[in-house]
């Protein structure tokens, strides 16, 4: 299936590679360089490249391309999906994936990788056998590892593969016995010129912290699980008990994992937590052009709207921007004409503004597009769809585990205000 | 090591050189070459009898191969180990990495060795050693493909493997070695589809793609009738016309008749198909993206219409993923849409297009958004199309412009509104946006110029200002091709064209002449000069295709002597009625291959690409994935090991689903009656064979063990044989008291609408049976709902597994159309949920039907002492008990319920005991006579462990399952 792998940097430079069949020519990338250089944005590339005797699928996670070799049909899901989960497992392993990352753990790495794909089929991509089979590194074993020369590969045989769960090791023993679940919802909405809403949509995820001894099973109901229009599993979950009763029953991997994602049903009315008053306009023949921005919190429940951050791409005309920000700062790009301004809290007393003056370029006509404004904010403590966790309980092992639950709202990828004129119709 | 020092010995004794040849020994040449150093202390660590060392050493060999490096003078040291130690090691993780070293080494003498290791691993007692194998297949074929008969004979091996650890590492096997073996499948089918829920997520996906494949071939299309009547009115025609010849009349004929046979008959489907839909419609809600997808296609390819619908909910999901996941996603929606639109519309906003998408994104959605456009949400598109023309994107831009185009050839009902938004989008500040508008309004007005001459004269006075060579040789072609319509304006643009001739580009050229050339036959009195002085520019162009059109278009169009008889017809050959354009998806007809796959995504077959076979005409015996033969019996010396693990599912047994011990033929599957209108009840499941694995396992125990159990089991069976004599002389009534008085459970046999009026029924009576005490008495209750008297009604052909028997109930000769009567039969189940399959005859039709009984009727119930109880409770200890934790069901906490809910579920008589703890039931299994014992102790807080002790492992898992469910539910 995946022949070989090889990592390229943001300037095009392969880093790290890795074959599990023959040795496959980096020659191969020069298809994927050509590709790059057609793009005109680094995630422009196409996923799916063919080669005359290759085809090469690829990945963009933090600046660098995961790019696999395949030789013949493979769904190239499968393919897209393993590289996300190899990019998963080295940010679980060093805290982040990036490439000064990767090539200090070179070793880790290579470990990894034989693991997890044998004859390039996926062999054992989940983090708790990973653990057990290679040990992450650490600052004392990496020490350790480079005076003795020993390796990472764990003493110990693992069982994992054998586990009657073959998400959770046997054995897990804690003394502080504790559970942790974030509920973080996202909203995705686009709001027109006029403020309406065009369309917006919350998805939301269970992230779980559990740190339990033994093999404790663990079900945890909702208050309103109707709300959950479309939902996605960890394999743990059983899926029966879901259709039939709306409860999460599971045993749970060991540590970090995604219990749950969630769609809520579009038929709820989604609560937009900001609003935004603007005022952008361009005079014709004039070279000023004005700026009036206001944001205010709506529909919060009382919480405070937090880490607000403004981003518009202004438009190519603008040459520079002379702006007033009531709180924050602002920055301005004048080479990508990206303006930011990061906002912070926003305080209903006495709501945040961004005023001032743009200067377009001398001559230039006045600038078709209009700007579309970005915004990113969090709540704490609420969810913003309103859902609510009812219980936690735990069969199967005797003792009294701390059960904590946490709720969170982000903006997802764009709570946008979409400034147009209507042209037809 | 003493092997090299004899050689050296052997050698120095001949040459008598002495010291120097030391130097070169590899074994001793440590000072020259730290490589072979290092070797050697692999060669020492796969020597060592630590287990870890071996692992670490084989660990590192692979590392070495996998980064290329030759590893090849370690080759004999890891043959000798892997192939004679490691591969019959006690630990089953040293056998499966030696398996996985031997197969990492791309040496072709090592071929006969590899084979004879896969073959043992295969039949190895650890389901990863068989995994291992499954993946060593593979390996092996691209070492030497002339190995593929006998890898065929593994994985025909591994395929009936009921692990799900194996299941997708062999038909990933099976895809690279033999995809064309579908054969192989058959007698796997339904187990396959009954672990795949928990078979780890990229075997998924394997399995599905492969299933999706054999489905094709197996069953029919379940859109057939609506096929059909589409192509209804071809079919009569044929019936109809030309009679001259006889023979291909006949076949016509032949052929009308089949389709209106088909058109008659209403479309079944078969169980096995719904089997598959069944059990893959969970997986849509699997965080794995790949899987997801595979499921997606399965029901796009293989479902009722109807049905095909619960994908989108999850694939517009996957949108939310990352964008690599959101481009191969968006390219299978954009091929699905061209079929089913309905059922992505409800989700059109899901495809708006954000400004933080990338380019690539952006356009598979303006694609998905077209495909989706319809007259009732055209307008909505429309406006969305209209800020997406705001956007700084410009290949963006102009895709949406084309966008545009389409809806407005697809709708009638926008064209104008379309035509004239794009009309104004000529006087938009941005080149590109006016000349991809021209483009695209010139394929528009190609279907209805005559009602917009204005809009051409509009476009004709672009041509001072637009410098995009595309946009102005839309407009030139425009401007000729209906120079009627704009008789003044034409010839000035052709005058300003050939003052700019020069300058143009060659697209631009060729209209240019194009045009002299339509305006010299429409209008020669004002263009002859102009054309002329076209004609001269264009024959000393550089480009060599403008100087062939210029010479082409003088000879045709001026009349000279010379001039051949085509001039007569120049009018016609430049003027003629041309075409309107189709504006057409990308994305038409590429679901030809199959979904998810790379070819799909390419439009292109990719090498080892499995074409998706048509539907057959006719569905071929689909009783060839009936499971008859327990194959597990004989096992190799491999299984003796005393690693004993029981596989259990992880979810499915406490859910009381199918688990990959058991396939969920075994129960009474009453979701699957209602759901599939099929006359049997599914049936032949594999648990038979499955038994005698358990059994085989178990009697693979040390030697002396083994002789005291079947001392034991002797006694016992002596003992069991005396009381079934006992029971034999008395008269069954104590065993009729016994019997619950709870409501007995009823199944269906044959339902009224397949019976044709005739619906059966049967329960379990729980009554002895009088001819033969070995039977287990049912019930059947038959009601004949039509309006004509049944007769004759019998059983005939009767198809049993072997050692089983059935009693016939006599003959019913007369059942008048409104009436119900009762009839019981006697069933020898040989202690085995099998299904016992028949004929159930009338004097008109047959209809198979088959009676699948619960694991819980198997047995009778027998009156035990609680001192009794205890005696027999310690003899059938270990491997024959069977203990589960359980939370009991809110309503079932007191003694009662607990009684009445075991009891319902197995024909079991309560023990008398002191404890109010602990509730004892006993009974014993119908043909052999084996006793049943179970236990449920309760604890605080509705907690509870159950108890359930045979000798018979496999109905004693069962029933462990039943009883569980019972409780928890």
């Amino acid at each position: 299936m995946i022949h070989s792998l090889f990592l390229v940097n943001a300037s095009g430079d392969i880093f790290l590679e890795k074959h599990w069949k023959s040795v496959v020519s980096r020659s191969v990338c020069d298809y994927f360089f050509e590709a790059q250089e057609r793009a005109t944005e680094p995630e422009n590339v196409p996923p799916v490249i063919s080669t005359p005797h290759h085809y090469l699928i690829s990945v963009l996670r933090h600046r660098i391309y995961f790019v696999a070799v395949i030789q013949s049909e493979v769904p190239p899901l499968f393919v897209i999906e393993f590289l996300h989960r190899v990019v998963d497992t080295f940010q679980d392993y060093f805290g982040v994936c990036t490439e000064a990352a990767i090539k200090d753990n070179v070793v880790v790495v290579y470990e990894l990788l034989e693991e997890m794909l044998d004859n390039g089929f996926p062999l054992a991509t989940e983090s708790n056998i990973l653990k057990e089979l290679i040990k992450p590194p650490t600052i004392l074993r990496t020490m350790v590892n480079t005076i003795t020369g020993s390796t990472n590969v764990g003493e110990q045989l693992p069982t994992g593969q054998l586990s009657v769960v073959p998400w959770r090791r046997t054995g897990v023993k804690y003394t502080n016995n504790e559970a942790y679940f974030d509920v973080v919802e996202e909203i995705d909405a686009i709001i027109d010129k006029s403020g309406s809403t065009i369309t917006a949509e919350i998805q939301g995820v269970i992230d779980a912290c559990v740190k339990l001894t033994g093999m404790p099973d663990l079900t945890l109901s909702f208050m309103n699980p109707r709300l959950l229009d479309d939902v996605s599993f960890h394999p743990c979950v059983r899926f029966k008990r879901w259709e039939a009763e709306r409860i999460l029953s599971f045993i749970p991997p060991d540590g970090n994992f995604r219990l749950l994602s969630y769609h809520v049903s579009s038929q709820n009315l989604v609560a937009i937590p900001v609003y935004v008053k603007h005022n952008i306009t361009f005079r014709e023949g004039s070279s000023q052009g004005r700026f009036d921005l206001t944001l205010g919190p709506k529909q919060t429940m009382g919480k405070a709207v937090e880490a607000v951050l403004v981003s518009s791409q202004l438009p190519r005309g603008v040459l520079n921007a002379n702006l007033n920000p009531s709180q924050g700062t602002y920055t301005f790009d004048p080479v990508t004409k990206l303006l930011t301004w990061d906002v912070g809290k926003i305080n209903p007393q006495k709501l945040p503004s961004l005023k001032g003056t743009m200067s377009l370029q001398a001559g230039a006509s006045k600038p078709d597009e209009n700007p579309t404004i970005n915004i990113q904010l969090k709540i704490q403590q609420m969810a913003i769809s309103g859902l609510k966790v009812n219980r936690l309980d735990m069969y199967g092992e005797k003792y009294k585990p701390f059960k904590g639950i946490k709720y969170m709202t982000k903006a997802g990828k764009s709570v946008s205000s979409y400034l147009f004129e209507f042209l037809f119709i | 090591m003493s092997a090299s020092s004899a050689f050296n010995d052997e050698k120095g004794g001949s040459s008598s050189v002495g010291e120097p040849e030391y130097g070169h020994d590899p074994a001793s040449g440590g000072i020259f070459s730290s490589d072979y150093k290092r070797h050697d202390d692999l060669k020492e660590m796969l020597d060592s009898n630590k287990d870890a060392l071996k692992l670490e050493a084989m660990k590192r060999i692979v590392a070495m191969i996998a980064r290329g490096k030759n590893a090849s003078d370690l080759f004999p040291a890891v043959v000798k180990n892997v192939a004679c130690k490691n591969i019959e090691d006690p630990n089953q993780l040293i056998r499966a990495s030696a398996l996985r070293v031997l197969s990492s080494i791309r040496v072709t003498i090592i071929v006969p060795i590899m084979m004879l290791a896969i073959k043992e691993a295969a039949s190895d007692m650890s389901p990863y050693v068989r995994k291992t194998a499954a993946h060593a297949i593979p390996k092996l074929y691209s070492l030497d493909p002339e190995q593929k008969d006998q890898l065929i004979e593994v994985i025909e091996k591994l395929l009936a493997d009921k692990t799900t650890l194996v299941a997708g590492s062999v038909v990933m096997a099976f895809e690279e070695v033999c995809p064309e073996r579908i054969d192989l499948i058959h007698k796997n089918y339904r187990k396959l589809c009954n672990l795949l829920i928990d078979v780890e997520e990229w075997g998924q996906v394997v399995i599905i793609n492969m299933l999706t494949r054999y489905a094709r071939t197996q069953f029919l299309n379940p859109n057939i009738n609506e096929s059909l009547l589409e192509e209804g009115g071809g079919g009569d025609k044929t019936f109809y016309c030309s009679d001259e010849d006889e023979d291909e009349d006949e076949e016509k004929e032949k052929q009308a008749e089949v389709s209106a046979l088909a058109k008659r008959k209403p479309y079944v489907m078969d169980p096995d198909h719904r089997l598959l839909l069944r059990n893959t419609k969970p997986l849509l809600q699997s965080r794995n993206a790949a899987v997801v997808m595979a499921v997606a296609q399965l029901y796009f390819h293989l479902a009722p219409k109807a049905e095909v619908g619960v994908i989108a909910k999850a694939l517009v999901r996957l949108l939310r993923s990352h964008s690599e996941v959101q481009f191969v996603v968006l390219q299978n929606v954009a091929t699905m849409t061209i079929k089913r639109r309905g059922m992505f519309e409800p989700y059109l906003k899901s495809f708006y297009i954000r400004s933080t998408d990338p380019t690539q994104i952006k356009i598979l959605k303006l694609e998905v958004l077209t495909n989706l456009a319809n007259e009732t949400n055209i307008s909505t598109i429309l406006r969305e199309f209209q800020t997406y023309i705001k956007s700084m994107d410009k290949d963006f831009v102009a895709a949406t412009i084309q966008a545009i185009g389409r809806c407005a050839t697809n709708i009638g009902e926008v064209r104008d509104t379309c035509l004239n938004g794009l009309v104004q989008l000529l006087s938009n500040r941005d080149e590109l946006v006016v000349a991809e508008s021209v483009v695209v309004i010139k394929k528009l007005l190609q279907m209805q110029p005559e009602k917009h001459s204005d809009i051409i004269k509009h476009m004709a006075k672009l041509t001072d200002n637009i410098q995009v060579p595309m946009a102005r040789a839309s407009i030139l072609w425009l401007i000729g091709e209906y120079c009627e319509h704009v008789p003044k304006i034409a010839p000035d643009v052709l005058r300003k064209m050939a003052k700019s001739f020069t300058n143009e580009e060659d697209i631009v050229k060729l209209q240019i002449i194009n045009l002299a050339a339509k305006l010299y036959l429409t209008n020669s009195k004002q263009t002859k000069l102009l054309t002329q002085y076209v004609l001269n520019l264009a024959k000393y162009d550089q480009n060599y295709d403008i100087r062939d059109r210029a010479r082409f278009i003088r000879q045709l169009i001026v009349p000279t002597e010379k001039s051949g008889a085509l001039s007569k017809y120049a009018k016609k050959l430049f003027l003629a009625l041309k075409p309107a354009p189709v504006l057409e998806s990308p994305f038409k007809d590429r679901d030809h291959f199959q979904l998810g796959s790379l070819s799909h995504l390419l439009n292109a077959k990719a090498g080892g690409y499995q074409e998706l076979p048509d539907w057959p005409e006719s569905a071929p015996d689909p009783s060839v994935r009936n499971v008859e033969v327990p194959e597990w019996t004989k096992c190799s010396s491999r299984e003796k090991r005393k690693e004993k693990k029981v596989e259990k599912p992880f979810y499915s047994d406490s859910e009381g689903e199918s688990g990959p011990t058991e396939s969920a033929d075994s129960e009474p599957d009453t979701g699957s009656g209602s759901e599939s209108v099929s006359v049997s009840v599914e049936s032949g499941s594999p648990s038979d064979s499955e038994e005698s694995e358990e059994s085989s396992e178990s009697d693979e125990d040390e030697e002396e063990e083994e002789k005291e159990k079947k001392k034991k089991k002797k006694e016992i069976k002596q003992m069991q044989a005396s009381e079934r004599l006992v029971s034999r002389s008395k008269p069954d009534v104590s065993f009729q008291t016994i019997a619950p008085s709870s409501a007995l459970k009823n199944y269906e046999l044959l339902h009224r609408i397949t019976g044709e009026g005739l619906s059966v029924e049967y329960c379990f009576s729980r009554q002895a049976f009088s001819p033969d005490a070995n039977m287990v008495a049912v019930q059947m209750h038959f009601t004949n709902n039509a309006t004509s008297d049944t007769k004759n009604l019998h059983i005939e052909d009767v198809k049993l597994q072997s050692g089983m028997r059935v009693k016939e109930f006599a003959e019913i000769e007369l059942l008048p159309a409104g009436e119900a009567t009762t009839a019981v039969m006697g069933v020898d189940f040989c202690d085995s949920t099998q299904a016992a399959n028949f004929q159930l005859c009338t004097h008109t039709r047959k209809f198979f039907v088959s009676i699948q009984p619960p694991v819980g009727e198997l047995m009778r119930p027998v009156f035990l002492t609680e001192n009794e109880f205890k005696k027999e409770q310690s003899q059938l200890m270990g491997m024959n008990e069977i203990s589960e934790n359980l939370t009991l069901d809110a309503k079932c906490r007191n003694e009662h319920a607990i009684v009445q809910r075991v009891t319902t579920a197995a024909n079991l008589s309560r023990v008398p005991c002191g404890s109010d703890k602990e509730c004892r039931f006993a009974g014993k299994t119908v043909t052999s006579g084996s006793l049943v014992l179970a236990t449920v102790a309760t604890k605080d807080e509705g907690a509870a462990q159950l108890t359930v002790n045979c000798e018979k492992m496999v109905i004693g898992t069962m029933l462990v399952k039943d009883l569980l469910l019972a409780l928890t539910q």
